[in-house]
């Protein structure tokens, strides 16, 4: 908790340095009641909740908690989301690589198609995004019958549910390298080239190492996120205890189950998570901006 | 980084592999089932072990009974079904899962145990709420599930629809008057009955929650006996929650005698027992004369009698356009 409240007081001043301080003018009460209102509204909307959870969580001491924490389904459920983000995540590396370096570098007809393709996911509702698999992968669907015929499990099980983390998460790599790589424009490739470097050297040698930060950020995003989707997840889940519930069902099974303590305990664990990604996500900033 | 990752990944897919019982079941089921299978599945597997010398581990999947049969016809792989009503199962024999006759394989409709709907209120109850009228008048505020998604909501609304028959003077038309009356106190309809449980215990929404019987003991039992009353209605519906082995999955598996010992065990005294102290209806005299101090009495009809079954009722209240959505659209 201490690490939260620390990032906000930390990053709250550094928005108002100097420079803009003497652009902006405003007397020190006005800044000081906008920093307040900010501070307020964060410490409602998120600093009370993540108390709260911690506070559930151990609300039966340590012992409880560790005991709700290394229940087989609960077991279960942190390795399954643990897999499942670790492949949607290198997947959505490879596949938002590639889009944003076709996207930057290269001129093409329906670029801008492709653009907007990619942010669909943000605006489409994950209960969608997960009924698309079921209607395409479901037994009465569109291939359903051939994958019964061939005894594919594609839904209810592992794949279904990194399919759909893959289309949730899908933008967040993309998304972040996309505005860098079109800023940095094609001269250091093209200097390249002309050095006589081939593609794949010219990629791995100037395209990557200009975009890594972004890119690893991109990466904690969509991290974040495939750990925590419920929506898309759940259609696809089917819900079977050990085997298919990752942690935010888990989460919702044992708060429907009446067992208050294990479901915050679940759920703090997943914070927990969360508040890592939050942290490497600060300290990357930190390099960024110190290169 | 690159194989720290890999090392993860296999880890936890041996330790996912290495982890697997003889047999394992899935039991597709619906909401307010999960401490009761919790119950019948430990008993079942330690029999099982005993008497062939395996062991067997059942998994469980709850959610809202029409939602639940939803993803077994989308293949979700269960090899049994325990729905909260016959027309679930229904649905997923006509996609060829299972035989259309399967509720004549296992004794009393397929249901090894029953059970009905009451009233759940907040302590002392402030409403004075005493029978089916009380929820349709002005001011009080209704908890039920989505019949659309919920066996336990079709049941209870079928319940309230078979009160306002059996009145005097009692007719179609005013049926259907008083049940729109009753959804007109809805304010917020979830899709299974352990979210509108959630909602009425936990959120504190609502005066009157309708509840399967045992989901009203068990929150009782959860909550404390000074935080709600359970008010019994002077009639209401047997509801006949029923089970059945899902052909096609079995016999991929080769799970058949493992499934169909697993919900015979469900009929004999030890599972009879289980079932009614986890405050469901055993069908077994003995046992239910042993626990019937436990249930209320209570006056009870069947669907078969008042609505001709469930197809019957399905198509005319809660198929699309049907007078349930009628009713709620307006």
């Amino acid at each position: 908790m201490s690490v939260a409240a620390g990032t906000l007081a930390t990053r709250t001043p550094s928005s108002s340095q100097d420079s803009r301080r003497r652009i902006v003018a405003e007397p020190a009460p006005v800044r000081w009641l906008i920093v307040g209102v900010a501070l307020l509204f964060l410490t409602v909307f998120l600093v009370v909740p993540l108390v709260a959870v911690f506070y559930q969580a151990f609300s039966r001491g340590v012992w409880p908690y560790l005991g709700a924490l290394t229940h087989p389904d609960a077991v279960a459920a942190i390795k399954l989301t643990l897999m499942v983000a670790a492949i949607s995540v290198s997947l959505n590396l490879v596949f938002g690589l590639i889009a944003a370096w076709a996207i930057a570098k290269f001129e093409f007809r329906g670029k801008s198609v492709l653009i907007t393709l990619i942010d669909l996911p943000f605006s489409i509702s994950p209960v969608i995004s997960g009924l698309v698999f079921v209607l395409l992968f479901g037994a009465q669907g569109f291939f359903g019958g051939y994958l019964q015929e061939h005894d594919v499990r594609i839904i209810f099980a592992l794949p279904g549910i990194v399919l759909a983390t893959v289309l949730v998460t899908f933008p967040f790599v993309a998304r972040e390298l996309i505005p860098l790589m079109q800023q940095q424009g094609t001269q250091e490739e093209e200097a390249a080239i002309s050095l006589g470097a081939s593609g794949l050297q010219t990629f791995f040698r100037v395209t990557l190492p200009n975009v890594k930060w972004a890119l690893l950020y991109g990466v904690l995003l969509c991290n974040a996120r495939a750990m925590g989707e419920f929506g898309a997840v759940s259609v696809v889940s089917g819900h079977i205890r050990g085997e298919t519930n990752t942690m935010p069902l888990h989460i919702e099974i044992l708060y429907n189950e009446y067992q208050f303590m294990a479901s915050f305990a679940v759920a703090s664990l997943l914070a927990l998570l969360a508040l890592v990604t939050l942290i490497a996500k600060v300290v990357l900033e930190k390099y960024v901006g110190a290169e | 980084m690159k194989r720290l990752l890999t090392g993860i990944i296999a880890s936890v897919t041996l330790s996912v592999a290495t982890h697997a019982a003889d047999v394992t079941l899935l039991n597709v089921s619906y909401d307010p089932t999960r401490e009761l299978y919790a119950d019948i599945n430990k008993a079942f597997a330690a029999k099982y072990q005993a008497e062939t010398g395996k062991s067997i581990e059942i998994k469980q999947s709850h959610g809202g009974s029409g939602r639940q049969a939803r993803s077994v016809i989308d293949g979700l792989p269960a090899d049994v079904v325990t729905l909260a009503l016959a027309y679930d199962i229904d649905e997923v024999a006509q996609r060829g899962a299972l035989a259309a006759d399967w509720q004549t394989k296992l004794p009393q409709n397929a249901s090894p145990y029953t059970s009905t709907f009451v009233f759940l209120v907040r302590k002392g109850n402030p409403k004075g709420i005493k029978d089916w009228d009380d929820l349709a008048k002005p001011g009080v505020k209704v908890i039920t599930p989505n019949p659309k998604t919920s066996g336990g909501a079709r049941w209870n609304y079928l319940g309230a629809w078979g009160y306002a028959l059996k009145k005097p003077g009692g007719t179609e038309d005013s049926a259907k008057a008083f049940v729109k009356a009753i959804f007109a106190n809805v304010p917020v309809l979830d899709t299974g009955a352990r979210g509108s449980t959630v909602t009425f215990v936990e959120r504190n929404v609502g005066d009157v929650l309708i509840a399967w019987e045992n989901e009203a003991f068990l929150s009782i039992n959860e909550f404390g006996k000074d935080k709600f009353d359970i008010v019994v209605p002077s009639i209401t519906i047997l509801a006949e929650p029923p089970v059945a082995v899902v052909d096609k999955v079995v016999d991929k598996k080769g799970t058949r005698a493992a499934a169909e010992a697993y919900l015979k065990f469900i009929y004999t005294k030890e599972g009879q027992e289980i079932a009614a102290k986890n405050y469901y209806r055993p069908r077994d005299p003995e046992v239910a004369k042993k626990y019937e101090n436990v249930f209320p009495k209570v006056a009870l009809f069947t669907i078969d009698e008042v609505f001709g079954g469930w197809k019957v009722a399905q198509k005319k209240h809660f198929a699309d356009k049907g007078v349930f959505d009628e009713i709620y659209s307006q």
